[in-house]
């Protein structure tokens, strides 16, 4: 079973100015619906599989956002949305945000914006989701290997 | 005698699109004690005034808050223009109240979907959020952005609309106001949401004045104060009346915020009937040097503003006390002693907008 067919998603704001976490939720709803790929919402980081995170992350939401990336189980895709999860943005100056999520966790995908379009998390969602299909694969591939091996 | 435990909510919670913790005490059901913690979004926005051209500030600014965006912007232009002395055009200021009256639209209908969600009515969330769409797509066809708009500089505004546009969103706001009718009778007359709103974290008059809470939050318990009846922007010119109630309690705050809807498009046909022609800005000259403070009413409550500026392209200071800050100490308050499953209302009934409390 590919997980794209439906990748449950959680969404968390890594102290961005919110914008972007209404474009996201914003996306879920009946004019842009991203439920019709399968996309659902979930609060829960043990069911998700794409790690949505929008701000460039302080250093109080640091250790937040790593405990909810390593909650996830594997195979996971990280989302960086909008240009403050991609590099800090407007705020790369204050002296309080360590500049873009790959500072804290590993990004797969950057959906850049301020504040980002629904459609532009579409599209990215449609990207982690081909993604989170080929980190199955590979994982499955090592776990064959594995076992030929033991 | 039962034990106490004490509940995490937060920083990650369903409810909420933003981070915030609060660690619930509870005895059995009952909540109480709350004791609240931020930070999660501090970036450190006023301190970067003193690194960013004045005039490019606004930018900065109008992020504070991706919800309320255009009134940050708004206000600390109105600041720095007071500080040099600037007069607004007459028809800048009337867009900049059609605009702000399109904000607060626009952060009700959000936080009536919210409040939907909150309570376990995902199909009555989801309308909400489709009839906010046509707000969104106004802002679109106007400014070029659907939440962040940039529109703001110092000495008036970017963009004009015309007034083929102007009556065009009047008509569009004409069907919206039916659409409101439908979905808002499901707030103030479904008797399972009444069931889950009415009685719910009441407040007295007298503690609402006590804690200093601002905007809806202190209407909804009877205080008749609204920042707008100051008269800024084009507001002396427009005919309304604050919109309170008395009984204190969630139901109450939704139905303000329910009426505040029809009110601002009442507030937007009136201005769009007045509107004047002419110029939307006017040029500015030198730098800022003085202090002063501009009050205005955000959708959340009253939201200040300060500047001061020394007369060089760097201010020194900026500051902002927001509305969701004042409010959060009565929430608190209001927490103690209510049921583990009414948290959730509690929170949302305050509008909490985070990062405006947090900067």
């Amino acid at each position: 079973m590919k997980l794209s067919k439906s990748p449950w998603v959680l969404h968390y704001d890594g102290s961005s100015c919110n914008g972007c976490d209404l474009e996201i939720l914003d996306s879920t709803t009946p004019v842009y619906d991203v439920e019709r790929f399968g996309v659902v919402n979930t609060g829960n980081p043990k069911h998700a599989d794409i790690f949505l995170i929008t701000g460039g992350i302080n250093a109080q939401n640091a250790p937040v956002v790593k405990q909810l990336y390593s909650q996830m189980p594997d195979p996971k895709v990280v989302v960086a949305v909008g240009i403050c999860a991609c590099d800090g943005g407007v705020f790369k100056d204050c002296y309080n945000i360590l500049g873009g999520v790959n500072k804290v966790i590993p990004v797969d995908i950057y959906v850049p914006g301020c504040a980002v379009k629904p459609e532009a998390v579409i599209d990215g969602l449609r990207k982690a989701a081909e993604l989170l299909d080929q980190k199955q694969k590979q994982m499955k591939k090592k776990r064959a290997a594995a076992r030929k091996e033991g | 005698m039962s034990t106490r435990s004490v509940v995490p909510f937060g920083p990650h919670h369903p409810v909420l699109p933003e981070p915030i913790h609060l660690d619930l005490v509870l005895e059995d059901e009952k909540v109480v004690d709350v004791i609240p913690s931020i930070g999660f979004i501090h970036r450190g926005l006023e301190k970067l005034v003193e690194k960013r051209d004045f005039r490019d500030f606004v930018y900065v600014a109008e992020r504070m808050c991706g919800i309320c965006s255009f009134m940050h912007g708004m206000s600390y232009c109105e600041a720095v223009e007071h500080i040099m002395g600037v007069e607004l055009p007459p028809r800048a200021k009337y867009l900049r109240t059609i605009w702000c009256e399109l904000s607060r639209l626009h952060s009700h209908l959000l936080w009536l979907g919210l409040l939907a969600d909150a309570f376990g009515f995902e199909s009555l969330f989801m309308q909400c959020w489709r009839l906010r769409e046509k707000i969104l797509d106004m802002f679109e066809a106007s400014t070029g952005g659907r939440l962040i708009f940039s529109v703001n500089k110092i000495g008036g505004q970017r963009r004009d609309m015309d007034n083929a546009m102007l009556h065009g969103f009047v008509e569009k706001l004409g069907g919206l106001e039916e659409d409101l009718k439908g979905i808002t009778s499901t707030f103030l007359a479904n008797s399972a949401v009444n069931s889950r709103l009415k009685g719910v974290g009441y407040m007295t008059k007298k503690m609402a004045q006590e804690y200093g809470v601002a905007g809806p939050f202190m209407r909804a318990s009877g205080i008749a104060r609204d920042t707008r009846k100051l008269g800024y922007d084009a507001y002396g010119d427009l005919n309304f009346e604050p919109i309170t109630s008395t009984e204190g309690d969630c139901y109450a705050r939704t139905q303000v915020r329910v009426r505040e809807l029809f009110q601002s498009i009442d507030l937007i046909r009136q201005a769009v009937a007045k509107i004047p022609e002419g110029p939307v800005a006017v040029p500015i000259r030198g730098f800022p040097k003085g202090e002063y403070m501009v009050r205005v009413e955000q959708p959340r409550g009253e939201a200040i503003y300060y500047v001061k500026a020394n007369g060089t392209k760097f201010l020194d200071r900026f500051r902002v006390r927001t509305p969701t800050f004042a409010n959060v100490p009565a929430m608190i308050e209001l927490m103690k002693g209510c049921r583990l499953s009414e948290i959730p209302m509690l929170i949302l009934t305050i509008d909490p907008c985070v990062s405006c409390i947090e900067r």
